[in-house]
């Protein structure tokens, strides 16, 4: 019975509070996104850019680790037994990989593009089985080259 | 040290290369931190302490390849790719790794 509570009050707490901070998040996310529009991050080794204006060039990353509520956790959980999409962890693999892309565009302050973008995933803690305590969360990273343009 | 992940230096030649060159950190969670993140585990949402931990294993792992770069005689490193693996529960590898050049 005691189990019982414990378990129905934390999906309760993780659904209000987990629910909450992404919208907040998303939010964030949007309003940096517009923010940063200005600054274009590729995925190609060139952005147009004539390499006889490039100044200088350097290596910028970000990097968000994010983990998922624990009502979230208990919906994949379910959906593990009928196949389909998860869209509960979709959401939230989405905010760590935008917010990264943020973070590399923040470390690359007055550059005129990143180019060469990669975006890596890995999941770090325990081995996320459900049911144990282990804390299973994701990283993302975006990396890339930040170009400078020569004072004109 | 330039530092890029394209295959070259924007606006200078490479005239010498020195082959790969790579750094590495193992990294385990500290126990506060993890106490942190267990809670946080219920609410969802970032996990500063580990962003920051693996920010700055991160940079390690990229200083340990600069100075090998260094060594060697480079002085840029192309090429760079980030690798992750977690090696042992609680504990994940930064690797970096690069090509060591000269450039002029």
């Amino acid at each position: 019975m005691t189990n019982l509570i414990i378990f129905l009050s934390l999906m309760v707490l993780g659904y209000l509070a987990g629910s909450w901070a992404e919208r907040r998040h998303y939010r964030s996310i949007a309003q940096r996104e517009a923010q940063w529009i200005h600054l274009p991050a590729v995925t190609l080794p060139q952005a147009g850019i004539a390499p006889g204006t490039v100044d200088h060039a350097h290596l910028v990353s970000g990097s968000a680790v994010i983990s998922i509520d624990y009502f979230k956790r208990f919906l994949a959980g379910l959906r593990n037994l009928f196949g389909g999409t998860v869209r509960s962890y979709e959401t939230l693999i989405d905010r760590a990989r935008r917010e990264a892309v943020l973070r590399m565009k923040a470390d690359a302050v007055g550059a005129a593009a990143i180019v060469n973008v990669r975006i890596e995933t890995s999941t770090i803690g325990g081995h996320g089985k459900r049911g144990n305590k282990s804390t299973t969360c994701l990283e993302a990273v975006a990396y890339g080259t930040a170009l400078y343009l020569k004072d004109r | 040290m330039i530092v890029t992940n394209i295959d070259h230096v924007p606006g200078q030649n490479i005239v010498e290369h020195f082959g790969l060159v790579s750094g590495s950190t193992i990294r385990a969670k500290h126990i506060g931190k993890d106490i942190m993140a267990g809670l946080k585990n219920l609410v969802g949402g970032e996990l500063k302490g580990y962003t920051q931990l693996l920010q700055e294993s991160r940079d390690q792992a990229l200083e340990r390849m600069i100075a090998q770069a260094r060594q060697l005689g480079a002085n840029a490193v192309i090429n760079v790719r980030f690798s992750t693996s977690s090696v042992a529960q609680g504990a994940a590898e930064l690797y970096v790794y690069g090509t060591a050049v000269k450039v002029q």
